[in-house]
């Protein structure tokens, strides 16, 4: 059994490693510090820590006007709420006057669990990949998230960063490069390839596992970077398997899936006359969400390794 | 290389002279916003010309800026909020010589640096991007606190005033009581919110609409120091900067009175003119008006 840690975790740890290496670099946070695990920042650097209260609009402009002199703020709340409750500001005062500004979006998808639909975001990806200058990054495990929270402070764009409540296998180590922009080849395959962002790339992992005592050899593409995507990483798997699968803790409606799809289509990669390629998304599919543990839910909305299996072994019958 | 204001302190130093020179750059800045919303064909004529006063006192007596750097490290800052009223904020730029006065009307024409509603990535000269409303107070405490807890060892810090002009019925949007409590909390002293009490909005009087009295009780008891004056009356204006600026352990609001459609008769507290653009006769009739006054 793989270790497990949540990517909030080790984005906060990422962010006091942050503030160590950059006097920049500012924390704001909306009634949840420990949530979205600041808590490390602001007892290491409480001079740097900002406590704005629960106003989530207040904590993303708030955030603009110390990057328009000069700070690298990360402003932390729950996704569901920034960027939920705050879009406007973001787009106008973020995004359009292009700040390099770092929303920290904690608690995104359905394994925060118990509190319900409200709680689980599942439109963010889709929210914030429309938005100009806007980098998007969902990372894949606490490893992972501590060397985003350093890339992202190291970033002069406005920064969207997705991260989960719950623990996930950790499947990266430290010497596990991150580049903003980059997807990872984690497997190597030929049947098929299976695209995959945040927290998704550990289930994914595990079905090529499963897959290849199938005869199914399953290439495992880990796609950390949502916008701007990887082309080159991502078109060279898909021509060499044919056969698509994405998988996102997220509706599939302008999210991961969709950001692919439209990659590929426009790159000729599943031409007319090749009927043969196959793609599916997996995610949620207009759907809210509901309370339960993350383990339920994840099996009810069809994020689970036992349902990418069963949909790679559909495609290439 | 400063310009505007060059002494700190609570007394008035302009020279009736000086504040006479003030009202022209004035009178110039609404001739020339008529001119501008006329060819453009849209814009807000009643806020840009109801703040023309407080643009010409901001970039000819309080902002210090840096005519050859926007970005200088030490200026003051002026936040617009009230972003449809940026023909006033564009014309004090030409007024004030930072920008060119032919390229005013190039106001909201493709590839013009004078976008319909503010854009800094387009004109560094304006602080922020804004339109939407009920922005500016948040940003502007943005700057405020940053400067005052985290520039706090750079000495030129402690001169540095972060200004934002807003609407009144921009008010009626829950981000700015957000800000109000965070300034006040941070003791924000070196932020100066001047709000363009006017009284109307697109729909209608800004107390019909939604009521914002009593509004100097409501940023009392929000922990801010309240002024109120005519903000058509330079003198007024220069002044309270100056007390508002002396106020060093609160935030500051001015409630500023003005004429919305100021120096234009036919629009002068008319609310239908907050979001029309005056057509050819119109803009003709409304030229002479100004232009008949000479200072």
């Amino acid at each position: 059994m793989a270790e497990l840690d949540s990517t909030r975790a080790g984005f906060g740890r990422g962010l006091v490693a942050a503030g160590e290496k950059g006097k920049r670099v500012v924390a704001l946070a909306a009634d949840l510090v420990e949530s979205v695990q600041m808590h490390l920042f602001a007892e290491k650097f409480p001079e740097r820590f900002v406590e704005v209260g629960i106003a989530e609009q207040n904590l993303v402009t708030i955030a603009s006007g110390m990057a328009h002199v000069g700070f690298i703020p990360f402003a932390g709340s729950y996704a569901a709420f920034s960027p939920g409750r705050n879009w406007e500001q973001i787009r106008t005062t973020i995004a359009l006057n292009n700040q390099p500004v770092k929303i920290i979006g904690s608690h995104a998808g359905l394994n925060v669990g118990p509190d319900g639909a409200t709680h689980q975001m599942l439109e963010d990806i889709a929210l914030m990949r429309v938005m100009p200058n806007m980098v998007v990054i969902a990372p894949g495990d606490a490893i992972e998230a501590e060397k985003v929270a350093l890339a992202c402070a190291a970033d002069e764009r406005p920064n969207y960063i997705r991260l989960t409540r719950e623990k996930s296998p950790i499947f990266s180590d430290a010497d596990a490069p991150f580049e903003i922009g980059k997807a990872y080849v984690l497997r190597e395959g030929r049947d098929v390839s299976i695209f995959a962002t945040g927290t998704m790339t550990a289930l994914a992992l595990a079905a090529a596992e499963e897959l290849l005592s199938q005869n199914i050899s399953a290439e495992i593409i880990h796609v950390p970077t949502i916008k701007p995507l990887d082309a080159d990483t991502i078109l060279t798997s898909a021509q060499k398997t044919g056969h698509i699968i994405t998988i996102e803790e997220h509706q599939i409606a302008g999210g991961f899936g969709s950001a692919i799809a439209e990659l590929l289509i426009e790159n000729n990669t599943f031409a007319r006359n090749d009927p043969a390629k196959k793609f599916r998304r997996i995610g949620v599919d207009d759907q809210f969400g509901q309370s339960g543990t993350a383990a339920e839910l994840l099996e009810h909305y069809g994020l689970t390794t036992e349902n990418i299996i069963k949909i790679a072994t559909e495609l290439l019958k | 290389m400063t310009r505007g204001r060059t002494t700190l302190g609570t007394t008035v130093t302009s020279s009736p002279s000086q504040l006479g020179a003030i009202e022209r750059h004035a009178l110039c800045i609404r001739r020339n916003v008529i001119r501008m919303l006329a060819t453009a064909g849209s814009g807000h004529p009643a806020g840009s010309l109801g703040l023309a006063d407080v643009f010409a006192a901001m970039y000819f007596d309080i902002l210090k800026y840096n005519p050859t750097d926007p970005n200088d490290p030490t200026r003051d800052i002026l936040v617009l909020s009230a972003g449809h009223t940026v023909p006033a904020q564009y014309a004090a730029l030409a007024e004030a010589g930072l920008i060119p006065e032919e390229e005013l009307l190039t106001l909201g024409k493709f590839g013009s640096r004078l976008q319909g509603h503010p854009e800094r990535q387009r004109l560094p000269w304006l602080e922020t991007t804004s339109g939407p409303l009920g922005c500016g107070l948040s940003q502007a405490a943005g700057m405020a606190y940053a400067i005052k807890n985290w520039h706090s060892d750079d000495p030129a810090s402690k001169k540095r005033y972060i200004y934002v002009i807003t609407g009144d019925g921009e008010l009626d949007e829950g981000n700015n009581w957000e800000a109000l409590m965070f300034a006040a909390k941070n003791a924000l002293g070196n932020m100066i919110a001047i709000v363009d009490r006017n009284h109307i909005q697109i729909d209608g009087t800004t107390e019909d609409v939604m009521p914002l009295e009593p509004l100097d009780d409501k940023f009392r008891a929000f922990g801010w120091h309240v002024q109120q004056i005519d903000g058509n009356n330079v003198e007024s204006i220069i002044d309270a900067c100056a007390l508002a600026r002396a106020e060093t352990e609160r935030p500051s609001v001015i409630l500023a009175y003005t004429t919305p459609g100021k120096g234009v008769d036919f629009m002068e507290d008319d609310y239908k003119w907050h979001g029309k653009a005056p057509n050819a006769e119109e803009a003709k009739r409304a030229l002479r008006m100004l232009e008949a006054r000479d200072l």
